[in-house]
């Protein structure tokens, strides 16, 4: 096993950029890498060996010819299967869009490749991003390379895993109710759901547009940052999108590893704790907001009462909007059209094709969300939700005047087996709890991992939310967290995931 | 709060364009019925005076200037098409009205 | 097909019944660019060449307003006497149609642009009917489908339908009239009127190519019949996509006299959308649908609200051109017509031509006898709009020079246009391929002078004893013979020339 795959997104375009290893290496060793393990892993549904190669090479000449490589050119990522490409299907995790090769790159994807960032493959998903373990996924699930019997999250299991694999150094995730942090909770890496607006939703496949962000995934939080200034910026064409500068993420991680949070206030959202709260759970994040009063930060404890009803908003909001957004999906322009003409009306072909298309998961939300928007049920479903946002908003505002930043639990409990909460959504839906106010309020949040649940020895992660547009300081907390956390743990928390055996795809 | 039928189930998936099997419309009747008692409590708060927030970040009045861009190519619109004639999407037959 | 409905005699009609309308009109605005996307905004071109990934609804895609479109809009509202929002949103109106590329149509559902306004429509006999508007909204159009097999080519009875979205996403203007009553008997005229006038205010905004025939100005009429001592209206129909100002007048008609017979039958009108028959002035049932359409409208998360400055309003009102009725009143005055003249006109459609083929050009009495004789008599035998003549104001104002400077007489100057119409070119291009230039070679002429004073010497004895009014007989020998393209006046002199 060659350590390239070893190394931080940041040493790796350190070395490729002063020539101590080619692009094509490092692009090769987690090909290598890949082929090795993911058989066991699956974070993969598309692998772009010669497309990677070929991005790698580029950079090799550019760099031998001395133009000045941006940060991370060379660096191999995985990409969520819900962010288009021209040059791999974007399938969404569906069978829907299987072999779907779309005709536009999304904006994320264009600038990942301006920066000359490598795209080894798309990442494996919750069917339609919708889920919080990957077992939606069409196409099989993600195994989490903690222990091969247990979810890596959801809905971007494929992307976490593949960093906890190995397979690849930094990845791109989208959380639209947790499904950048909650995976990487479990999978003990860190996630990154921008403000939202602040990275373009152009060529993301929507599941709910209004909570949709995309977002940075890697193992430490100096990478993260590094990936968030890549795929950053405003675009005009999204309609949503913030036209302001690029927060400066990369100096407050910088600054953050300096391990100094003198002046910060850090708020302890009291609500999230208690009843369903795994015990190792408690116990990490207790421990990590020790470690952050250690580091000088000054720790008080803030209510936000009405994050209470965030699920229930979550759950209204988010299945109206996808079951308009996965209209689209109709058998007439691309995708799957499951019969021939006949005697078959085009929306008898519709409703056959949408029917075979989607999962059950998938079904469930369309038909909630069309619940919710129908004529009489709109003001007290659709309507209330979003009154609901505005009072998390209040809350997170209020909190904001008192803290520079909220934390809390990522997930409330650790990755739990494949299969053991398949058949019920609500205990599903309880994965989301800590994460759903920030979607809903458009703020930012990441997730970085806070050691290993005693009773069953899995990671578990801390939360640390930030006001919007204020993205630079929750990077700046868990960078100084994150390495006290590795001195006082004696290493990084990721070089302790298991040996994985060597199951080829 | 309500109680979500079976054929309540069944209108909906028409509207949704799904053919649902017998099976799923049972499924799907419990499963909605108890994920709808649990967001119940969102509906508590419609009496409050609260203005709804429909997007997360409160912009406005973004425009885009009134100037042409590159189309796709017929081929490139055209590529990932069930069917396609004479530079059209071929759809099966339409019932209802012209619109 | 379809049976003959049951109809009831129009003055029957009011004497029973009282007729309420409401009129729903799209209009496709001629921005550069689509209401969402940035491809071109062109009628026709090959199927699915000005499509991309927003227009077709792919996966992933995202709309942008188109703020020209927006500007349109507000001007449309303003120019409507209506009050623009402080504030609005656009909405996803859902519903299933193949033709929509994303299954919603983003449209504005309870936050119009442009809301409570009113338009003076000028009826045939100078009266003015006031129509109140209720609202002025933003939405995008459809595409287009081919309905492929079955006997007529129409959607019932198709094997299949091939689609193409290039009109898919094309700016439309909504705009819908309060309930219209009091009009009696004048319903039909009042509908057509109404039509009429909004589209001149359209065009003179010049925000829209406002052509029913291509489809850029639609009118769907809502009719209904009261009785006379009713004080609730009655059901009403929704007659879809009538496509001419005649046919506006006609469709109103037919449904009334048909909701008539339905009602004094005992009967009930079904609310539904019915397609006027241009063939046969009748309309019929559209399919109708089993439950009531839910659609389940919701603010649309992809786009931000609007939030029009009142500055930005101010500034688009102060900046709209004279209402048509202003202008109309000014142009009689310049032209100095009488009433009726300035009726006639109106009533032609013909003032925005007349007036273009003077700007052009041409004299006010020479541009107006064009457009509102031979013109209009040319588009009622090929069944056209006199806007939908295929040929131009500079086109007319080429012709009436060349007959101000001889080159043409009144005669010749006719078949230039109708050269014109039959699509051979610019005038002068007919001119020359028609050979149509008058005889104005004196030898020519003398020749043929010569040859007509021989062949009739008793007329030619009588022009030399001084009885000129005799040589009308050989001027007209001399027009038969160069087949009308010589210049009468000249031919004159020269026959006196000869004869003295």
């Amino acid at each position: 096993m060659s350590e390239l795959i070893r190394l931080s997104a940041a040493d790796l375009a350190d070395k490729i950029h002063k020539r101590e290893v080619s692009a094509v290496e490092v692009t090769q060793a987690h090909l290598d890498r890949i082929a090795e393990v993911d058989g066991a892993v699956h974070a993969f549904l598309h692998v772009n060996t010669e497309g990677a190669l070929a991005a790698a090479a580029k950079v090799d000449e550019r760099i031998a010819v001395g133009e000045v490589a941006s940060p991370l050119a060379g660096v191999p990522l995985a990409l969520k299967d819900v962010l288009t490409t021209v040059d791999e299907p974007t399938t969404v995790g569906s069978k829907i869009l299987e072999n779907w090769l779309p005709p536009y790159d999304a904006t994320v994807t264009e600038r990942l490749r301006a920066a000359g960032v490598v795209i080894l493959g798309k990442t494996n998903m919750d069917e339609f991003a919708m889920g919080s373990s990957t077992e939606n996924s069409a196409y099989g699930p993600t195994r989490n390379p903690w222990d091969l019997e247990r979810i890596p999250g959801g809905s971007g299991g494929g992307s976490s895993a593949s960093l906890a694999a190995f397979e690849a150094p930094l990845a791109i995730g989208t959380d639209t109710g947790g499904s950048i942090r909650q995976p990487g909770a479990v999978t003990g890496t860190v996630g990154v759901k921008p403000t939202y607006g602040t990275v373009s939703r152009y060529g993301l496949v929507a599941f709910s547009s209004s909570l949709d962000q995309a977002g940075p995934c890697a193992r430490t939080v100096l990478d993260a940052a590094l990936l968030h200034e890549v795929i950053a910026g405003y675009d005009p064409m999204d309609s949503t999108s913030i036209n302001e500068p690029v927060r400066p993420v990369v100096e407050a991680a910088r600054q953050g590893a300096t391990g100094d949070l003198k002046g910060v206030r850090v708020g302890v959202v009291r609500e999230f704790r208690g009843e369903g709260y795994q015990q190792g759970v408690i116990d990490c994040f207790d421990a990590a907001v020790q470690q952050l009063r250690d580091l000088g930060a000054e720790v008080v404890e803030v209510s936000c009462p009405h994050f209470e009803y965030a699920l229930g908003a979550y759950y209204l909001i988010a299945p109206s909007e996808a079951s308009s957004n996965l209209a689209r999906f109709d058998a007439m322009r691309y995708g799957l059209r499951v019969s021939g003409e006949g005697e078959l009306s085009a929306e008898q072909v519709m409703s056959l094709t949408r029917e075979a298309g989607f999962g059950p998961e998938v079904k469930r939300r369309i038909i909630l969300g069309t619940y919710a928007l129908s004529a009489g049920y709109y003001d007290a479903y659709y309507g209330s939700a979003q009154k609901v946002r505005t009072l998390i908003s209040r809350d997170f505002s209020s909190a904001f005047e008192q803290v520079d930043v909220l934390v809390a639990p990522t997930t409330p409990t650790t990755a739990f087996k494949i299969g053991e909460r398949i058949d019920d959504p609500l205990a599903m839906y309880l994965n989301d709890l800590c994460t759903i106010p920030s979607n809903l309020a458009g703020n930012a949040a990441l997730s970085v991992p806070s050691g290993l649940a005693a009773e069953d020895g899995l990671p578990t992660g801390l939360q640390v939310m930030a006001p919007a547009l204020a993205d630079e300081r929750m990077y700046r907390v868990a960078a100084a967290y994150e390495v006290a956390r590795d001195a006082a743990q004696g290493g990084p928390l990721i070089n302790r995931v298991p040996e994985l055996e060597a199951i080829s795809r | 709060m309500p109680s979500i039928s079976r054929d309540e189930v069944a209108h909906l998936a028409r509207l949704a364009r799904l053919a649902v099997t017998d099976d799923e419309l049972d499924l799907f009747a419990g499963q909605l019925d108890a994920i709808l008692n649990a967001v119940a409590q969102v509906s508590e708060v419609s009496q409050q005076d609260v203005p709804p927030t429909s997007h997360a970040v409160p912009l406005t009045n973004v425009f885009r200037e009134d100037v042409v861009r590159p189309s796709l190519t017929q081929q490139q619109a055209l590529s990932g098409a069930p069917a396609a004639e004479e530079g059209r999407f071929r759809v099966p037959r339409i019932l209802g009205e012209e619109q | 097909m379809t049976a003959v409905a049951e109809v009831m005699d129009y003055d029957e009609v009011l004497e029973r019944f009282d007729p309420v309308l409401g009129l729903e009109v799209h209009v496709e605005l001629n921005t550069n660019t689509k209401m969402f996307c940035g491809c071109a905004n062109v009628f026709g071109g090959e199927p699915n060449t000005h499509v991309c990934p927003v227009c077709l609804g792919m996966p992933g895609a995202l709309p942008a307003v188109n703020g020209k479109a927006v500007e349109s809009a507000m001007r449309i509202g303003l120019a409507l006497n209506c009050e623009i929002a402080q504030w609005c949103r656009f909405a996803r109106k859902n519903y299933f149609y193949p033709d929509m590329p994303k299954n919603f149509q983003t449209s504005q559902y309870d936050e119009p642009i442009a809301f409570n306004g009113w338009l003076d429509v000028e009826l045939d006999d100078g009266s003015i009917f006031r129509v109140e508007i209720e609202r002025a909204h933003m939405e995008e159009d459809t595409g287009k489908s081919l309905h492929v097999g079955g006997a007529t080519g129409r959607i019932h009875g198709a094997d299949y339908s091939l689609l193409d979205y290039n009109r898919a996403g094309v700016p439309l203007i909504e705009i819908v009239t309060k309930p219209i009553t009091g009009t009696g008997a004048r319903a039909p005229e009042v509908a057509r009127a109404y039509v009429a006038a909004l589209r001149d205010l359209l065009r003179g905004l010049d925000v829209s190519d406002v052509r029913m025939d291509q489809g850029s100005l639609r009118c769907d009429a809502n009719v209904s019949l009261m009785a006379k001592d009713a004080t609730e209206f009655g059901t009403r129909t929704e007659t879809k996509n009538v496509n001419s100002l005649r046919s506006v007048e006609r469709a109103v008609r037919y449904e009334m006299t048909r909701h008539a017979a339905v009602l004094a039958g005992g009967g009930k009108i079904k609310q539904e959308t019915r397609h006027f028959d241009e063939s046969t002035a009748t309309t019929s049932a559209g399919r109708t649908k089993e439950t009531a359409e839910d659609y389940r409208y919701f603010p649309e998360p992809d786009l931000v609200p609007i939030a029009p400055s009142r500055e930005w309003v101010e500034q688009l009102r102060v900046g709209l051109p004279q209402p048509p009725w202003v202008r109309r009143k000014q142009i009689q005055e310049e032209w100095g017509l009488t009433d009726l003249e300035l009726r006639d006109l109106v009533n032609a459609d013909a003032l925005d031509l007349v007036a273009a083929t003077v700007d052009a050009g041409a004299k006010p009495d020479d541009a107006r006898s064009w457009w509102v004789s031979y013109l209009s008599q040319q588009a009622k035998i090929l069944n056209k709009e006199l806007a939908e003549l295929p040929i131009t104001p500079a086109q007319v104002a080429r012709v009436s020079a060349l007959v101000a400077d001889g080159s043409l007489t009144n005669k010749l100057a006719r078949a230039v246009v109708d050269g014109v119409l039959a699509g051979e070119g610019e005038p002068d291009e007919v001119v020359e391929k028609r050979g149509l230039k008058v005889v104005s070679d004196d030898s020519a002429l003398t020749a043929a002078v010569d040859e007509a004073l021989a062949a009739q010497p008793d007329v030619a004895e009588k022009i030399r004893s001084g009885k000129v009014a005799a040589a009308g007989a050989i001027v007209g020998a001399v027009m038969k013979a160069t087949k009308g393209q010589a210049d009468a006046k000249r031919v004159r002199e020269l026959i006196i020339e000869r004869c003295s």
